[in-house]
């Protein structure tokens, strides 16, 4: 068992050293020839205007929200999917009606209008 | 074991013998053949997608009426090659203003992400990297930071599109997670195990029968998860130029591209796993290279199919996009897991012919109301037309009799 994590340790390692080391690579290959005009930053053509760091849709933020409910609603629902076939046919019930729950929440925001797109 | 039946077992317990011989002790062996054993899993996939590149650009073409590349080698198959060694070459440019730190770390965890997944697939029924007890979780963390990867590209760019971009991953890559969790569940729910081996060795009925909805629920989500047409929202080119890799040149952005072609091979395994009974098949227990061989066929056949989605349907717009999911495919999912739990329950589990017509009757019904209420609020919500339809141009009854003229 504890071998197990150790090579995914290090298979870890390796996936992530692999890109890092062959952009390393391409660094020392690759012409370093920088000027103002190459390096800016690229609006189709023309020279960018104003500030890069827009402001954001609000929107955005709001699936984010929603989003961070169901994912929370995972960490709890995978224990009991891994557990169903030991489970009395009330403890499905109980899940269900949690995922009920769920529901609700997601008609709420629907009804509040967070999944309309402005 | 011959090494016809299990070459990689076969390979691994010489080299343990050998090393054996020469004196080696039995911990320092073991993590010998770990680190070459996840050398090997990890240079695969990069090496894979040199082949990929080849695939996809060789089917594209066929699909547009073109040939493809086919200048080097035979059926062009040196191109990727020759592309792979000119990008070695390629200038790295920095644009001014980036945000050094996540504009550097992004391209590495783009592709490092994906290769992470291929740890836990099991490629045979003996040949895979770990079989650890939380793999389904660990494929969604993955496929999540992989995600964050994106997003860390968007931010650090310096560039209205790629920030553009990097808004539209958090919007969409997240949305489609949360169906894809719901419907994670069904498989695990059948095997009693996050274990991507496990879940492949409890498939005696491939839980495609079992659970059809949900497969196609999980195969438009992953294709969603993988950015790709029709939901390559994040790098529409029409609309945001490149969106998050806009900035990125050389080998950076090559990493983008390993990752997007990776993306949709590792989805093709991790669906034959979850669904299609994996390395599963006649005589795969005792050659694991028949599992091999199958799983392969089977990735192949998920691969095309997302190939041929690529290529034939149009990008949704991003409303489109986030009411499909949020409005259809989440309430969908949910009453999936709920009536595949709850009939999985109430039938005997030894009925297999009855437990699959139960399962396939109710899929069908609720495909079909959930059409019928999709019909119906879209008709509701239709737009009248405005205009009437115009007349038609030419002279009433010149000469004729006929009702459309003459």
């Amino acid at each position: 068992m504890l071998n197990d994590w150790l090579y995914l340790a290090i298979f870890l390692v390796l996936c992530f050293a692999l890109p890092a080391m062959a952009i390393g690579i391409a660094g020392i290959l690759s012409p370093k020839k920088s000027d103002p005009i190459k390096n800016s930053i690229y609006e189709c053509g023309p020279e960018p205007v104003g500030e890069s760091r827009i402001q954001f849709k609000v929107q955005y933020y709001v699936y984010g929200l929603i989003f961070l409910v169901f994912d929370v609603e995972a960490v709890l629902l995978f224990p009991w999917a891994v557990a169903y076939s030991q489970l009395p046919l009330y403890a499905v019930l109980e899940a269900i009606l949690f995922i009920a729950i769920l529901a609700g929440g997601l008609f709420y925001a629907w009804r509040a209008g967070a999944l309309e797109w402005q | 074991m011959s090494f016809i039946a299990d070459p990689v077992n076969f390979i691994a317990n010489w080299l343990t013998t050998v090393l054996t011989g020469w004196g080696a002790s039995a911990s320092l062996i073991q993590i010998i053949l770990f680190v070459i054993g996840a050398g090997l899993l990890s240079l695969g996939p990069l090496l894979l997608t040199i082949l990929l590149i080849w695939v996809e650009r060789k089917i594209g073409g066929r699909f547009q009426d073109r040939l493809g590349p086919n200048r080097l080698g035979p059926w062009g198959i040196i191109q990727p090659i020759a592309d792979m060694l000119k990008i070695f070459t390629k200038e790295l440019i920095t644009p001014t203003g980036a945000d050094k730190v996540p504009y550097n770390l992004a391209p590495i965890l783009a592709a490092g992400s994906v290769i992470a997944v291929w740890a836990v697939i099991p490629l045979a029924s003996t040949v895979y990297g770990v079989n650890i007890n939380i793999g389904a979780v660990y494929i969604l963390a993955f496929g999540a930071l992989g995600e964050l990867g994106f997003i860390m590209a968007g931010l650090g760019s310096n560039n209205k599109f790629a920030l553009l971009g990097g808004f539209r991953v958090v919007a969409n890559l997240l949305s489609y997670e949360v169906p894809m969790i719901l419907i994670l569940l069904v498989p695990v729910m059948f095997s009693g195990s996050l274990g991507m081996n496990d879940i492949a060795l409890s498939q005696t009925v491939w839980n495609v029968f079992l659970a059809p909805l949900a497969a196609i629920i999980f195969f438009i989500t992953l294709i969603a998860e993988n950015a790709r047409a029709p939901f390559d929202l994040i790098e529409a080119d029409s609309e945001i130029v490149a969106g998050f890799n806009v900035e990125y040149s050389g080998l950076k952005f090559g990493f983008f591209y390993v990752a997007d072609f990776l993306h949709s091979v590792t989805a093709a395994l991790v669906f034959s796993t979850l669904f299609l009974g994996g390395w599963r098949g006649p005589g795969a227990e005792t050659y694991p290279i028949l599992g091999f061989i199958y799983l392969v066929i089977k990735a192949a056949i998920i691969y095309f199919a997302i190939l041929h989605i690529r290529f034939s349907i149009p990008r949704f717009r991003i409303d489109q996009m986030m009411s499909f999911n949020w409005k259809f495919l989440t309430p969908l999912s949910m009453m999936v897991l709920v009536t595949t739990a709850l009939l999985n329950k109430l039938v005997p589990g030894d009925l297999t012919l009855v437990r699959v017509a139960v399962m396939w009757a109710a899929n069908l019904v609720l495909w079909v109301a959930a059409d019928q209420i999709v019909k119906r609020v879209v008709k509701k919500q239709a737009v009248p037309e405005v205009a009437q339809p115009r007349p038609l141009a030419r002279p009433p009854q010149v000469g004729t009799n006929d009702i459309l003229g003459g």
